[in-house]
Parts: structure tokens; sequence; C-alpha cells
């Protein structure tokens, strides 16, 4: 059973325990390829756990989960996958240059690689500043940066753009934008209801299981509310009163 | 594996390395003024020729574990180790990036301290002074290959650093330094028969009472232990965690 050559990201009856817990339990996803698709729900509703299955981090207790094709996190998908994780991981005491000199390196991408991902973060500036001694937002855009280098097919971001200002992540998510223009299927999580609104396609985690899978507009007019923010509120209110009801 | 990535990776601890002056004073002064105090304690008599050597030998093992098994820890808690493997790094190459890196050091500092010991102490060591080095580098890489193995078993820095003294001070107790292995009592020898630092101490025993020393059964040992430890470090590199 192939996946069909669009499809970049395909999950089946995936199952992760973390712990005693049952994180995602019979999930499916199918994401296409080329698309933005923004992850959302609240703390601890299994983003993060999803992001890391597809990237192929996770131990997953059934199901399949795969990836342009292949079972996520297999040898040839560890160059065609960009990953950021929640919390920045970089080191923090090497300079944001030398970081990103090292995972191009690892990679095998090009040294013109470097400076290019720098300033698509708009870190420039501050190449030769130790990691360790950046502001926190600035620590997590040189996590981003390494994801941005080499010619990733997926990139997985969990919330890449926490603790930035409006203006960067504008910008940032002009970026993404491009990115999916050029092909690149995009994942990204978040928090923040206003970046939900710029992504094509919104899914919605929670307690690990999607409460809605839908395009921003067609979101607005099922919940007949104004906003993402809104229409959130009202799906999870909803599914929380037929959980009381049953 | 990758001699790309591995290189990289080794080239990338000693930038690490280099932004920590610190560390680097420490790792190249201290044994060579551990060295002087013995020479100092023993008022540069017999019994300094004839400990100095052993010395040599334990420096590089204990700091080169508790530089990599910190090191180590580091990657793993900040999620550096889990991106290096989503990338196409195997766990060859992380290991032997680490062992190269810090073999590098181990080879600078037990010159550094081979040179003050013979040079300045006037250590008297009957067999040639290059062969304690390449011992000492040895011992370092079976102290990096300790390191990365322990550092899966410890979740914070504390842990790591209480794995000093619950694997390498019996060592230490056991290695011949104290008493001759052959005269440790019951079934100390035997003990001391299995653990790897007692065979790094035999071959500086034998360079320091033999002109034509032969070591090589002695480093076979500890490089043997080095390979078995590297190898169960590589189990515990995990790609996939719960
Ligand atoms: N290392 C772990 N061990 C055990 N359980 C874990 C671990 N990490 C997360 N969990 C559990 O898995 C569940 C989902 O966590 P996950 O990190 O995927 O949530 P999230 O949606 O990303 O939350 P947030 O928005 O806060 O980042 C939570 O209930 C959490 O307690
Ligand atoms: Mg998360």
């Amino acid at each position: 059973m192939g996946t069909a050559p669009d499809i970049a990201v395909r999950a089946r009856g995936l199952r992760v325990v973390r712990g005693e817990r049952t994180v995602l339990d019979d999930f499916d996803l199918e994401v296409r390829q080329g698309t933005l698709t923004g992850l959302l729900g609240p703390s601890g509703s299994g983003k993060s756990t999803l992001m890391r299955a597809i990237v192929g981090v996770q131990k997953v207790a059934g199901g399949t989960i795969e990836v342009l094709g292949q079972p996520a996190g297999s040898k040839p998908l560890r160059h065609r996958v960009g990953y950021v994780t929640q919390s920045p991981s970089v080191y923090g005491d090497l300079t944001v240059r030398q970081n990103l000199w090292y995972f191009a390196k690892v990679l095998g991408a090009p040294s013109t690689d470097v400076d290019r991902a720098i300033e698509q973060v708009d870190l420039t500036s501050h190449a030769h500043q130790l990691v360790g001694r950046l502001s926190g937002g600035q620590h997590s855009r040189v996590s981003l940066a390494t994801a941005l280098l080499g010619e990733p097919e997926v990139l997985v971001l969990d919330e890449p753009t926490v603790g930035l200002d409006p203006v960067l992540r504008v910008e940032l998510w002009g970026l993404f934008h491009r990115l999916a223009e050029s092909g690149v299927t995009l994942l990204v999580s978040s928090h923040v209801m206003d970046e939900a609104e710029r992504c094509e396609r919104l899914v919605l985690l929670r307690e690990g299981a999607v409460l809605a899978d839908d395009t921003l507009p067609d979101l607005l007019a099922r919940t007949g509310t104004a906003d993402a923010e809104q229409a959130f509120l009202k799906l999870i209110e909803r599914a929380d009163s037929e959980v009381k009801e049953s | 594996m990758s001699p790309r990535i591995t290189i990289a990776t080794s080239a990338r601890v000693l930038m690490q390395l280099r932004h920590d002056p610190r560390t680097i004073a420490m790792l190249l002064v201290v044994p060579s003024l551990l060295m002087s105090l013995l020479w100092w304690i023993y008022d540069g008599g017999r019994m300094f020729d004839l400990i100095g050597p052993a010395l040599l030998a334990i420096f590089p093992f204990l700091v080169m574990f508790l530089v990599t098994s910190i090191a180590t820890l580091r990657e793993r808690t900040t999620g550096t180790l889990e991106r290096l493997l989503a990338m196409p790094t195997g766990k060859l190459d992380f290991l032997l990036g680490y062992a190269l890196a810090f073999g590098a050091v181990a080879l600078v500092q037990a010159t550094l301290t081979a040179t003050v010991a013979v040079g300045l102490l006037d250590m008297r060591a009957t067999g040639p002074t290059w062969i304690l080095v390449a011992v000492a580098v040895f011992d370092a890489l079976l102290g990096v290959a300790l390191g990365l193995f322990v550092s899966a078993f410890a979740a914070t820095e504390f842990q790591v650093v209480q794995f000093m003294p619950a694997l390498i001070l019996p060592q230490f107790l056991l290695c011949g330094l104290l008493v001759p292995r052959a005269e440790l009592p019951g079934i100390l020898e035997p003990i001391s028969d299995v653990l790897p630092l007692s065979y790094a101490v035999d071959a500086m025993l034998e360079v320091q009472a033999v002109a034509e020393p032969s070591v090589t059964g002695d480093v076979a040992v500890v490089v043997g232990f080095s390979l078995a430890l590297l190898a169960l470090g590589a189990a515990t590199l995990r790609r996939r965690t719960p």
C-alpha cells in the first residue's frame, strides 16, 4: 500500500503511549505536499508528540506513519525532513555561525546555506555571538535556522514563533508561505490564534484526537464565529458538553 | 557512519571547549600541579618515581570520564542529541567524534604532564617516556568510553558526578597503586583483574620498571574495554525515545 504521490504525511491508526498516558490513539492524518498546515490545541493535547512521531523520534505503540512515502524516521528521510523542537536544541556554548556550520556539515548542505539561514531568521548581526548569551527569542531563531539548512521537503516546526515580536512573526510567516509555494510541506504548531489564521488548513487537537480539520473560512462558517480563537473555544465547548451528556 | 560527520563532530566538540578557557586551563594545568604535589609529598624520592607513572594513567581516565559524561548528558537533555539523530548522524559518528576530540585533548594533556614529571620533577622511569604518554592517551579514551556509556544512566549532572566515587574510586583503590594487585586479600584480586584501570596501571608500572617494556597486552585489554563500552554506549543512544 503506497502513499499517493502528493501526500507528504500520512498517519493511520497511530497510537502513542508516553509514560502512563495514551497520548494519541487511533489517530489519522493526511497532509498534502506543498501545503502549510497549522496544528493547534490546548497545552498537553499532543501536538509535540505528533510532531515527534512524524520526524521519527517518538516511540510508537501502534499504527503506521509515513512521510514522503517512507516510514517516518527512516534513513532516506533524515535529510529531507527538517525539525524544530519546542525548546531550542542548539549548542549554547557555540556562536550562531558555529552551530549552523556544524549542522550544515552533518546534513552535507553547502556552506553558503549557513549565511542564508542566518539571514532568513534575521540574526546576521548576531552571527558571531554565543548562543547562550542571546535572548530567548533569538535563541529559538537559531534553532529554527538549523531546520532551514539544506533543502528539506518537509518542515515540522514546533511553536517556532513563540516569544517573538509581531514584526518578526509576520516576517517568518511570510517565509513559511514562500517555502510552501516553492513546494515545501510545512506543519507548524502554535498557540497564537492570529497566526493560525495564516494557515491554509487548521488541525485542532484535543486530548490526542482531531477536533477539527478545516480551512479557516469553513471553520468560521461551521461555528458561526468571527475568528479562529472564538471558533476553537466554541469547538472545545461543544466537545466538552458532548462528553458530559454521554 | 560518515567520516564527514565524525570529523565535524570532533571539530564541534573542540570548538565548544575553545569557548571555555577555564576548562582548558584546568584540563592542562591541574594534572601537572598534582604531579608536583606528589613530588613534594615524597620529597622527590623513590616513591615519587614509583607512583608518578601510575598517576599519569589515572589523571586522563578520571578527567576525560568527567568531561565526557557531562558533555553527553547535556546533549541528551538539551535535545541536541535527538536533533542529530533525526539528521543523518550515525551513532558511531557521534561516539567517535567525541573519542577523537577528547583523545586529542588527552594527548596534549599527557604530553604536558609527562614533560613536567620527567623534565622538571626528574621522575625516573626505566622505560621510554613516549610509551608513558601513549598509555595515558589510551586511558583517556577509556575514560571517554566509560563517560559516554554512563551518561545514559544519569538524568542530571548531580547524578553523573556521583558516578565518579561509585565507578572510578573502587578502580583506583584496586588498581595496584596502594597495594600491589598480587597481594590483594581474598576475592579482591580477581575483582581487580576485571577492572580496566588495573591494566592501565600495570602498563605504567611495567614502563617504570623495565627498559624495554612490553605493554601491548595490557594496552590491548584497555582498548578492548573501551570498545566494549563504546558498543554499550551506542546501544544507549536511542533514535526513538518514549
Ligand atoms: N517525556 C514525556 N514522558 C511522559 N509523558 C509525556 C512526556 N512528554 C509529554 N508527555 C505527555 O504527553 C501529553 C502530550 O504532550 P505534548 O508535549 O505532545 O503536548 P503539546 O500539545 O505539545 O503541549 P504544549 O502546547 O504544552 O506544548 C501530555 O499529557 C504530557 O503529559
Ligand atoms: Mg508542545
